[in-house]
This record gives C-alpha cells, structure tokens and sequence, in this order.
C-alpha cells in the first residue's frame, strides 16, 4: 500500500536492507545498509524484525508526504527531524498519519541516518534483498536512489499499542575524529614500515567517500621493496584497506567485489559503521586488536541487540 | 582462538603450486586460503576441486565460498565458527585431495558479432602482428576460455588463454560508457561486460545475450570453472537473438 511520497529526496537516500548475500563469486556486491546498528535498532522500535527494508539518509533528509497510518522511527546520525513542522526525536517511535509532512533536516552529526516504517518499505526483491546497488543499478526502487515525487509502498502491519524509545545511553556517538580497529591482513606481509605508518597518525577523510569506499589521506603507506606494487585480483571484503599506487589507504565498503591491490588490513565488523558515519573533513586513526577481540566485540553487539529487543 | 598466520612472500609474476595451502585473514568474517601463486591452470585447478567439495558440504557457520584465481575466500559468521575451527576442515579436505578427479568444464557459447559499429578496435588489435580482421575472429574465437573467476561487475568473466597474437593494450583513454555485452581485450586478457560500465578494454565484438539479467530465475549464464566459447555470428543473427532475449 502506499505509504508516502517524496517531495524532496534529501542529499542520497536509497532504499537498503542488510544486504544481498551468496553472489559475491558472481561479482555481485553485498550492498545493504552501512550502519547495521542503527539500522536495526530503527526496525525494531517501529515492531518490525530486523531485517526490513529502510531508507537510509545522507547528510541532508528528505522530505515526505505521509499517506498512510504508521510508526517511523530515525536512528543513526543525528539530524533534525519535524512532523508538520513541530521538532520529533530521533532513537524513538513516532505515529504519523495521512496528510502529514516529515521533514528530515540536516546532519549535526554522523553522516547516515536510517527511517523504519511500519511492516518496511516494500519494492521488488531481487536475488534475496530489497538492497539499492547504486552502480549496477539494481535493487531497491528502481535501481536508484530517491527523487522528488517517487510514491513509495510499505508492507501492511499492526502499529505500536505503546510507543517505543530507547535509553540515552545505548544511543551511539558518531565523533568526527573516530577511532577504527582494524585486523591485519590479507596481505600484510607486503609491508613493514607502511604498518608502522598506518597507525601512527590520524588519515583524513577526503571529498571522495561513498557506498564504493572512503578515500583517505594521511601517512603514504609503502608496500615493502622488493614486492610487487599490485596483486592478482581477489574478491574484498567490506572494510578491506587497499593500498593503491600512490600509497594512500582507502577502506572499501559494500559495493565493491574485486581488487588488485594489496589490502594490509581489514576494518572489524562492528566499526564498519563508524566508518561510515564519518564524513569528508573527519579525522579515522587505525588501531591494531587480534582477531578474539574482534569476535568478543561481534558478540557484544549481537548481545546490544537483544536487550533492547526485549524492551519491548 | 587466533590462528598463527603463514607468512610466505608473494610474487604473483612467476606461478607456483604450494605444498600447503597459506592461510590469510580477511577481518573478522574473512578467510583467505591461498593454494598458489600467479596465474596458472594447475593452481586454479585445485581451487576448483576444493570448491567443489565445499559446495556439496558447506561447513557450519560459513555464508558463502568465493573461488579466485588462486584462492578461497571462505565468509563465515564468526557467532557459529571461526579459522580456528575451519582450518582443520580445510586442511583435512586438502590432505585427500590427490584421490579426487576433476570434472570437465561446462562449455558455454556466447554468440558475438565482431567488428564493425560492435567492435570499434579490432583494427587496433594484431596490429603488430600484421592480422587481417578475419584472421583476428579466427583466433579469438579459437580457444575454450577458462573462467577462472568472476567479478568486478556482475557477471564479468576473467578468462584465461588468449592467443599471444591478440594481446593488446588497454585504450590510452578508457571510454565513459562501454555498452552492455562488449567483447574486448586487454593485455593478456578477453572478456565481457555484463552491464554498461566504463572500460579501457580494447572492443572488439558484442554478444547479443543478457549475460546477466537478475530478474531472470537463474540471473547468470556460467560460473567460475566453467569453459567459455565465442562463436562468431552475422549482424542479422544478432538483432534475431538480441530481440528474442528482449522476450
């Protein structure tokens, strides 16, 4: 059923899931939202399971016109939301209904913010997943991100009998100097003094960030002598720190499938998010932690999950 | 636990076989298992019979299996399992793979119209080698291409065994757009473009088929392993098929 239209898109707003898995050998990206956290903490406040399609926001909100009756809840960065022009709160369940006007404004801080529905948004699944894979033009509405006037449908579902929020204090901080910790490898051993240079200082995130990946500049990161500058291609993984010629890191995110460059290390999965809610001007340090700690850190956010599931 | 990590140095120039697969992380769901280095059939091989093993008994908590070149990259969901426990798996599959016989590859044939407004640098390709445009089909057509993976963009096949005479240089200046089902060249290597993207690859012909079409029940048409064959065909036979996949 139709739920609302689009008056104003905002800066890039796609229609995401948690991805589409099993087609990475085919050279199929994952896609999906960035910010796994928030994303399903947004479904969860609205009623529905984790995994329901969201629209995911950057840097500046749309604008929608609302249709139909429903919960909407806005997590991740922190924007600036109206209803029919009076300021709501994110992190929380918000009932709207037929002829009112959502306004999401700007980024304050963070750089993604994620707006559940009731029953999710409800498009085309292609191979698995409601995902936009904006390059190859697939999934989500239309293959595209959002504009003006797009009519979108959500799935038909009860709403809230009480209205949800969350604690303060499990509400992430997106700071715009964000610290990422990383496993190293793949290809390590391709390096000695670029390891030591990778973790030394801050990296600067430049104007070229998007769902491919972030584009950083700081320390050159050399790759040892006697090694070949490139390796034969290979499938990455989101998080993946590629090392191109001219030395500079760039973590590639989830619409990437193939690299030929040495990758030194991995961001782990939970900071993936942190990335990814930093924007151009922000500052990311890399930390080195071993691969225990990275699980440990994975259960722990699983963990999160379920306990503010059984809030409700 | 943490796996210690072989350490080995890499030089994907010369192409070896190793004795023992090399174990590398690629973060924290990541497993990279190395059976070789460079380019070469032998090592691929034994890519393709571990992935086929795998493929019939996935082990627990591993989401997908991504054959390379040279390599499994084995995603796990490290709430179920972890390299600690995957790497005995593996390693047992890789002690008994000597009784294992390889499957021939599936041939599948891609219809391609070479030349003219299809393929805009065929001119450009055996230039040096003094090659007439049809001598150019002849050999391209040739051979069955080894898939060794796929990727980049959906579908994209990276093939093995271009004749020598046909290895060219990328464009100077890639083009913006490469039209969907391009054949082209590059260096040592052919291949196909499943969806418009841009592209410095050498044009040489167009494939009337949807190489991948995702709202298809089965969206792609081969898989890694498999053997591909171009089969040259007339302009008036492609607009036949290229209506017939419009459908």
């Amino acid at each position: 059923m139709k739920a609302f239209k689009i008056l104003a898109p905002g800066g890039f707003t796609s229609v995401q899931d948690k991805g589409r898995f099993g087609y990475q050998q085919m050279g199929v990206p994952v896609s999906g939202v960035l910010d796994s956290f928030a994303f399903k903490v947004a479904n969860i406040l609205v009623g529905n399971t984790e995994n329901k399609a969201v629209l995911e926001i950057t840097v500046m909100g749309p604008s929608l016109e609302i249709t139909k009756t429903m919960d909407i809840a806005l997590t991740g960065a922190k924007m600036g939301m109206t209803l029919n022009d009076k300021p709501i709160k994110q992190w929380e369940s918000i009932r709207v209904n037929p002829g009112d006007n959502l306004n999401v404004s700007q980024i304050q801080s963070g750089c993604r913010a994620y707006l559940a529905v009731t029953g999710g948004i409800n498009v085309l699944q292609i191979m698995g997943s409601y995902s936009t894979y904006v390059s190859g033009k697939i999934g989500g509405f239309k293959g595209r991100p959002l504009k003006k006037d797009d009519i979108i449908e959500t799935n038909d579902a009860q709403t809230l009998s009480k209205q949800r929020s969350i604690p303060k204090d499990m509400i992430p901080h997106y700071p715009p100097n964000a610290t990422i910790r990383t496993i190293i490898g793949p290809q390590d051993d391709y390096f000695d003094k670029g390891l030591t240079a990778l973790f030394e200082k801050e990296y600067m995130v430049t104007a070229k960030a998007d769902r491919m990946g972030y584009r950083l500049k700081g320390n050159c990161v050399p790759i040892k002598e006697n090694m070949p500058k490139s390796i034969v291609s290979e499938p990455s993984m989101p998080g993946s720190i590629q090392i191109p010629p001219d030395e500079q890191p760039i973590v590639l995110l989830v619409e990437q499938t193939v690299g030929g460059y040495a990758k030194i290390a991995t961001v782990i999965s939970t900071d993936l998010s942190k990335v990814a809610q930093t924007t151009p001007g922000d500052t990311i340090k890399f930390e080195r932690i071993n691969l225990k700690t990275a699980h440990d850190l994975c259960l722990e956010e699983m963990d999160k999950i379920i306990k503010i599931k059984e809030l409700f | 636990m943490e796996p210690e990590l072989d350490k080995k140095q890499a030089l994907p120039e010369k192409t070896v076989l190793f004795d023992k697969a090399i174990y590398r992380l690629a973060g924290d769901n990541g497993l990279l298992v190395e059976f070789g280095e460079g380019i070469d059939q032998k090592v691929n091989m034994k890519v393709r019979a571990m992935a086929k093993i795998f493929e019939k008994s996935i082990p627990d908590g591993v989401r997908e299996i991504i054959p390379t070149y040279r390599s499994l990259l084995f995603i796990y969901d490290p709430g179920v399992t972890n390299p600690a426990i995957l790497r005995p798996l593996i390693e047992q599959v890789e002690n008994n793979l000597g009784k294992i016989e390889i499957v021939p590859s599936r041939v599948v044939e891609i219809p391609v119209c070479y030349g003219g407004k299809f393929g805009p640098d065929i001119d450009n390709v055996g230039k040096d080698h003094g090659l007439s445009t049809s001598r150019v089909i002849q050999l391209h057509c040739a051979p069955e291409y080894l898939i060794y993976m796929v990727g980049f963009t959906p579908g994209f096949p990276f093939l093995g065994g271009l004749d020598e005479k046909l290895y060219t240089p990328r464009l100077k200046t890639p083009r913006l757009l490469v039209p969907e089902g391009s054949v082209g060249i590059a260096n040592n290597q052919t291949g196909m473009y499943p969806i418009a993207s841009p592209g410095g690859w050498q044009l040489i012909g167009r494939t009337p088929l949807k190489i991948f079409a995702p709202d298809r029940s089965c969206p792609f048409l081969y898989k890694a392993g498999d053997m591909i064959k171009f089969v040259p065909i007339s302009i008036d036979e492609y607009e036949t098929i290229s209506q017939k996949e419009k459908g």
